[in-house]
């Protein structure tokens, strides 16, 4: 065996990005294809961590701490990976942030922390953020989604305003956007022509698979 | 003695104390309102990027003209809430989006209707002895939303009010409704009927509405209450004493940017602290944690001598349950002991998230029952017993002395009915005893009077308003017939 996937997948449930990092470089010198060092070593241990966050094993800040050890192991292969030309099935953009005049942050930030940790690309953008702002970043980064939590009814509206905001930069057709936050409803969502509503973090993750089908590389250990 | 409960020991109290104001000096705040930049950097702070740095000496300076008591009054002029000292009040939580609904039990928007008939059961129950603007009526534009509720608890209350805006304008709009009800601007800050909640942003971070709102309420002279909410290892340090830290570093710059924009003005040390549960990355509330934190935050202001408000008997439940029961009657308890002047928080349910009428009745009697525990064991007579034990002989009959009778009524608190002491086998549920009480409360409620001065002036300044979004109507008011729409 040319890479210790075990060893690797252990760095990602301990959450060491130290470890990480040097089991991939490690990797790279063995002459392990990157991909394979993602799908079989460090993929497979996120998906440990979440099923163990799923049991109530393991808590908020280790999810965090293997998300990072997940990034250290990526930031060494992902330059690989692209010079091997090799094409990570990608999992999707998603720029996120809360609306204008609301400064409401964690669930945003939860939100986009599980989404991350799933594989997903997250550009957040904040509190307080204008509908123009959300626009403006979906199309700098060709994003696939686009989230906007509010926690005030006050500033509820400014999802329809990113929706409208979408619309008028003619991008509505090719991003999906999901909405969450207290106050909010699928009902709600509904109303405002949005393309998905989630409860909690969890749930928005399925939400944003479903809305993309197709599947990270990552997940298909 | 008045029983107490304090979680810190002094050294650990001085160590609190010495971080916070090191924060403010060394880490800073971030302020947003530029005029409360230029206060500050006028009062010899540095200004560094919307970061705020706060001298040691600055802050104790503006500690020092803090009031350290004030009352909120009623409508009669009456002071009927003492801020200062270790005098405890309740009141119910406040702006909740959603109600839990009496008939069904399952939560759902709330409505004017709502919050009428939650003003009306709060008039009545004597454990509040204040209001709060306790709903977000959905039935309004949003963008009425918080001025409408304080409209309302006006128009149905006699009580003083603990309220809060959720912007500039509004708050001024609230001013306007304050000061038509009590006769004038003037009146208002003499005998002040309502007092506003400001939250800074955990961490560290006096936004710019927040900040803004400090010093709107200060030069209006109308109480500010601060309610700093760290969160325990999400916004905040994951230790108890590091919240209590930053809980302190929070209210200290507030109070800084408040007394320098008026010296002297009314403020409250307080907050709604919790954890961060780990698992659901929810904020519980019913935490026993939350309650220490409550506790240590408002031992830290004590200290100082401040005015304290807290967030308590709230329950994480989502139903009216044995969860909502232990959470609530505990917290109450612990409030209460650790002698916080203002507990917000009664009839709450999912995480702040849903009111109760129901659950706010049954938090009535846990109220009572803590009330009951800080007046304490007390002698009431110059022998204990002996006296009493000289009368009946050993096989006494205490039923029959006139001292049982002359004061069972201090000794014992009588719950309503919603406690169920019947014995009765077929006594209903805990829900239906307290939804009954709350409709025999609901009738025997009898709307203020209220002078048609005032009543033509409340209306005249929320009909400008309202028509300015649109609705020529308010909804859940019988307009007075000499005004004209
Ligand atoms: C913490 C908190 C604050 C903190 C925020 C700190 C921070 N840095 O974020 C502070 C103190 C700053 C704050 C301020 C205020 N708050 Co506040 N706050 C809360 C509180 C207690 C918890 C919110 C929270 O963080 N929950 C934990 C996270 C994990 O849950 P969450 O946000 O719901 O997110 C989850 C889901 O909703 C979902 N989700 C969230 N976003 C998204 C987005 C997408 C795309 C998806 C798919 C899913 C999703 O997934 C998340 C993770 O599971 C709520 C009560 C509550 N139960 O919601 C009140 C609450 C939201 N606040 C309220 C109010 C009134 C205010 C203030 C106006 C108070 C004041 N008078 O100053 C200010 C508003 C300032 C402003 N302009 O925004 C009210 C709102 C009432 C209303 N009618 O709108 C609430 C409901 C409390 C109450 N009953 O009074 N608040």
């Amino acid at each position: 065996m040319l890479g210790d996937f075990a060893a690797m997948r252990q760095s990602i449930f301990d959450g060491a990005p130290e470890s990480a990092a040097s089991l991939a470089k490690q990797a790279l010198v063995a002459g392990v294809p990157p991909l394979e060092a993602i799908d079989q070593g460090f993929a497979p241990g996120m998906a440990d961590v979440g099923e163990q966050y799923a049991q109530h094993n393991m808590f908020l800040p280790d999810m965090l701490a293997s998300a990072e050890a997940m990034k250290a192991a990526m930031s060494v292969l992902e330059p690989e990976l692209k010079r091997h030309g090799e094409q990570r099935a990608t999992a999707g953009t998603v720029v996120l942030g809360t609306t204008k005049g609301d400064i409401h942050e964690i669930g945003k930030t939860l939100v986009g922390t599980l989404l991350t940790a799933n594989g997903f690309k997250v550009h957040d953008l904040g509190v307080d953020v204008a509908s123009e702002e959300f626009a403006a970043k979906a199309r700098e980064l060709k994003a696939d989604i686009v989230g906007v939590s509010a926690l005030l009814t006050t500033t509820m509206r400014g999802q329809k305003a990113v929706v409208e905001a979408l619309e008028r930069a003619g991008l509505r057709s090719s991003v999906k956007v999901i909405v969450g936050g207290a106050p909010v409803t699928r009902r709600w969502a509904e109303e405002i022509g949005a393309d998905g509503y989630a409860k909690d973090a969890v749930s928005a993750v399925t939400l944003v698979k479903d809305l993309l089908e197709h599947r990270f590389a990552l997940d298909s250990r | 003695m008045r029983p107490k409960l304090e979680l810190l020991d002094r050294d650990l109290l001085a160590r609190i104390l010495d971080e916070a104001f090191e924060i403010l000096e060394v880490i800073g705040t971030k302020v947003g309102a530029p005029e409360a930049l230029d206060l500050l950097a006028s009062a010899g702070a540095r200004i560094e990027g919307g970061v705020a740095r706060l001298p040691e000496a600055l802050v104790r300076r503006t500690l020092q003209s803090v009031p350290h008591e004030f009352f909120l009054y009623d409508r009669t002029g009456q002071p009927t809430v003492h801020y200062g000292g270790d005098d405890v009040h309740f009141d119910p939580g406040s702006s909740c989006l959603n109600i839990l609904d009496g008939e069904t039990g399952q939560p759902r928007p709330a409505m004017t209707a709502d919050l009428v008939r939650m003003v009306q059961v709060t008039e009545m129950l004597p454990q509040y002895a204040a209001q709060a603007t306790a709903l977000v009526c959905n039935d309004v534009p949003s963008e009425m939303g918080d001025w409408y509720r304080l409209l309302l608890v006006l128009w149905y209350s006699d009580k003083p009010i603990v309220t809060g805006a959720f912007s500039v304008p509004t708050l001024r709009t609230m001013f306007d409704l304050l000061a038509a009800d009590s006769g004038g601007m003037a009146v208002l800050q003499e005998k002040p009927r309502a007092i506003f909640d400001v939250c800074p942003s955990p961490p560290l971070n006096w936004s710019a509405f927040a900040s803004q709102n400090m010093i709107e309420l200060a030069r209006a002279g109308v109480p500010a209450e601060i309610v700093s909410m760290p969160l325990a290892g999400a916004t905040a340090p994951v230790t108890l004493a590091g919240a209590v830290v930053q809980h302190a570093a929070e209210c200290l710059a507030g109070i800084c940017i408040h007394q320098l924009a008026k010296a002297g003005a009314p403020v409250v040390w307080g907050g709604a602290p919790a954890i961060f549960d780990m698992s659901t990355g929810n904020t519980p509330m019913g935490a026993i944690e939350t309650a220490m934190l409550d506790m240590g935050c408002a031992q830290v202001g004590k200290s100082l001598g401040l005015p304290t408000h807290g967030y308590l008997v709230a329950s994480d439940a989502r139903q009216i349950d044995a969860q909502a029961g232990l959470e609530s009657g505990s917290s109450a308890l612990l409030g209460a002991l650790a002698g916080i002047n203002m507990i917000s928080g009664a009839g709450m349910l999912d995480f702040l998230a849903c009111h109760s009428i129901e659950k706010l009745v049954i938090d009535a009697d846990a109220i009572a029952g803590a009330q009951r525990l800080i007046g304490g064991i007390e002698p009431r007579s110059e022998k204990l017993a002996l006296d009493m034990f000289t009368q009946t002989g050993i096989h006494g009959d205490f039923l029959k002395l006139k001292e049982t009778r002359a004061l069972f009524r201090k000794e014992q608190h009588f719950p309503s009915a919603v406690i169920d002491r019947s014995g009765d086998s077929n006594v209903s549920g805990i829900l239906t005893r307290a939804r009954q009480r709350a409709d025999e409360l609901v009738a025997g409620y009898q709307r203020p009077a209220i002078s048609p001065e005032v009543e033509t002036a409340l209306v005249t300044v929320a009909l400008r308003q309202a028509k300015a979004s649109g609705l020529d109507s308010l909804p859940g008011i019988e307009l007075p017939a000499v005004v004209s729409r």
